[in-house]
């Protein structure tokens, strides 16, 4: 008999979606509940806010550590995301967007393996829809306001296609730019915040229960699991910075495709 | 002993379905790797293009997961 059926023989409840529902202040009923991701994005605005003023605070030609850092993570959303996907021309008025959504995503994504905070707020679905929203209004927004309304449709399609596919590429490029690209863009940071935490719930969970309840073979598997656990710890952290980095590309790339001339 | 497993078969469909973008996406940045390997100072204009090209593919599994657990 597997393991996986003894376990889920003696009373061991497997981590699922209930786990990510954490209510502080209110009920579970009620539609104003304060919950634990509220209150770790709220921390990781306060600590932001106060670690970009620190680090630009007293500056100087010859930077301290704060201000090296501070610098070297503005330089990197500014050079490696901003001029390269936008184009050197308008980059400028979109860097406190994309550095904004860079920074709260990136420590929102870190707090999931910080001890005492261990909780990713992208794992609950309202967060990403709401940074998507942002995204979505702003590169419509500028899309349009640069071509107008007839232009900025006409320009979905690309010149030079033979006039019977243009209804189909139309149609094509409509449902990828209003529908898919915002579906896909909450979804990619909710899902692999969610995936990656219920990995590690499954893993610590297992390693407790086995250690804890059962005999000296599974004690075994449990010490693997928890062996497991603290490599995948380290594997989320790559993937949170990773999916940190793609949202704000994404997001340029998407400005960046509503600003150019011709595809 | 008489254990019993619970779970959804949707998450077994959503595994399978998975693998067309995964290998979707592994030959997106092969191809990438390759073109930047051989030109590097092409890099910046293939790199929207890949991001693009990935984005696309993995908004295929997103769905698959969506679904999955919608269904």
């Amino acid at each position: 008999m597997s393991p996986l059926v003894l376990a889920a023989g003696e009373g061991f409840t497997p981590p699922g979606p209930e786990d990510f529902w954490w209510p502080i202040v209110g009920s579970d009923a009620s539609n104003w509940t304060l919950t634990r991701p509220a209150v770790v994005a709220l921390f990781s605005v306060a600590l932001i806010a106060w670690f970009f003023l620190a680090a630009t605070k007293r500056r100087s030609i010859i930077p301290g550590k704060l201000q090296f850092v501070g610098e070297g993570a503005y330089g990197f959303i500014r050079e490696g995301v901003g001029r390269d996907l936008i184009g050197s021309k308008d980059f400028r008025r979109f860097m406190p967007l994309l550095f904004t959504q860079f920074t709260f995503i990136l420590v929102n994504n870190v707090f999931g393996i910080i001890p005492l905070i261990q909780f990713p707020t992208m794992s609950r679905i309202a967060f990403p829809i709401g940074l998507t929203v942002l995204t979505y209004v702003v590169y419509h927004t500028v899309g349009f306001r640069k071509k107008g309304f007839v232009g900025y449709l006409k320009d979905l399609v690309p010149p030079g296609l033979p006039t019977w596919i243009v209804p189909f590429i139309f149609l094509l490029e409509f449902v990828d730019k209003f529908i898919t690209r915002p579906l896909t863009l909450s979804l990619r940071l909710f899902a692999n915040m969610f995936a990656g935490h219920l990995l590690l719930l499954v893993f610590i969970l297992g390693a407790e229960h086995m250690i804890l309840d059962l005999g000296p073979a599974l004690k075994v598997a449990g010490i693997l699991s928890g062996v497991l656990a603290v490599v995948m710890t380290f594997f989320e952290l790559l993937v949170e910075v990773l999916q940190a980095y793609i949202f704000t590309l994404l997001t340029a790339l998407y400005i960046g495709g509503a600003l150019a001339e011709e595809h | 002993m008489n254990g019993t497993l619970n779970g959804n078969l949707n998450l077994i469909g959503y595994g399978l379905s998975a693998i067309g973008p995964g290998v979707g996406i592994g030959l997106i940045f092969a191809a990438y790797i390759n073109g930047v390997a051989r030109q590097p100072e092409a890099r910046g204009m293939l790199q929207p293009i890949a991001f693009l090209g990935f984005a696309l593919a993995e908004a295929l599994a997103l769905f698959g997961l969506v679904l999955a657990f919608v269904l």
